[in-house]
């Protein structure tokens, strides 16, 4: 039995709205950046649903390098986190501000 | 077929919830794990096995044992005292603005008209077929995928370095 498109596409859009709602109220570096990687999961899933609609192999070629991307980027991102404990002691991103104005 | 997908999907969406929600950074990770199992599941009934077990290998098995590794590094503890605390009025105003965007994309989504659904191929999805569009159609960003994952080892391996004497 075929599940319909928009069973995904509003699970997608709860996800990734999960995931900001994590950016936004969160303050420990890592929990964001894990909620940013909930928000590319929501659109993988989007990817993958719509691949599955038109039958179609891109989408889900588009999810791959979109791994591949995520891996990359939270091997970087755990570093300058860990860089930042390493100067202050703590990761909370709310005493990041000395590029403030 | 629909009961299956409607307990991934709870599961899915309440580990979510629960990531945001834990105070404890290391619960926050292995609640992510759950919902990235989850998803892996619904990708297995969206007919991608390829990337249904791509997500476990490399989201559940590799990128989240890199966070708890470093969550565990970092040695966080509970938050102690102040600074900046959310107020719960934002937290409130937050929750109902996402609860919004999902109203509206529940909204559209039902007036839309899908397309009529072509046939299911018992190849599609799988691992040759994804072999197949990876190394002939998409020969040239896997490549520079090769040089990306390059570039970032490199980059967090120099960024993490002590300070040289």
């Amino acid at each position: 039995m075929e599940i319909p498109i928009t069973y995904y596409l509003i699970l997608s859009s709860a996800l990734f709205a999960i995931g900001v709602l994590g950016v936004l109220i969160r303050r420990n570096a890592i929990i964001i950046f894990m909620c940013i990687e909930m928000m590319l999961n929501a659109v993988n899933l989007s990817l993958i649903a719509f691949s599955d609609l038109h039958r179609s192999i891109d989408g889900q070629m588009l999810v791959f390098f979109v791994m591949v991307v995520a891996a990359a980027e939270v091997a970087v991102g755990l570093a300058l986190i860990y860089v930042i404990f390493r100067n202050r002691g703590n990761v909370y991103v709310d005493e990041l501000n000395i590029m403030k104005w | 077929m629909q009961i299956i997908f409607f307990l991934l999907a709870a599961t899915a969406l309440i580990s979510g919830i629960m990531v945001v929600v834990q105070v404890n950074p290391v619960r926050s990770a292995l609640f992510l794990v759950l919902n990235f199992f989850a998803l892996a599941g619904i990708y297995l009934l969206a007919n991608a096995q390829f990337i249904a077990a791509i997500q476990i290998i490399v989201y559940a098995g590799a990128i989240m044992v890199l966070f708890l590794f470093v969550i565990m590094l970092l040695n966080l503890r509970e938050p102690e005292e102040g600074g900046a605390h959310r107020h719960l009025g934002q937290k409130i105003f937050g929750a109902s603005l996402a609860a919004a965007v999902v109203a509206l994309v529940i909204y559209k989504v039902f007036r839309m008209i899908a397309p009529p659904g072509k046939p299911l191929t018992p190849e599609f999805g799988t691992t040759e077929m994804v072999a197949k569009s990876l190394f002939t159609d998409y020969l040239l960003p896997f490549e520079m995928t090769s040089i990306l994952l390059l570039v970032a080892v490199v980059g967090a391996v120099i960024l993490a370095r002590s300070k040289v004497n």
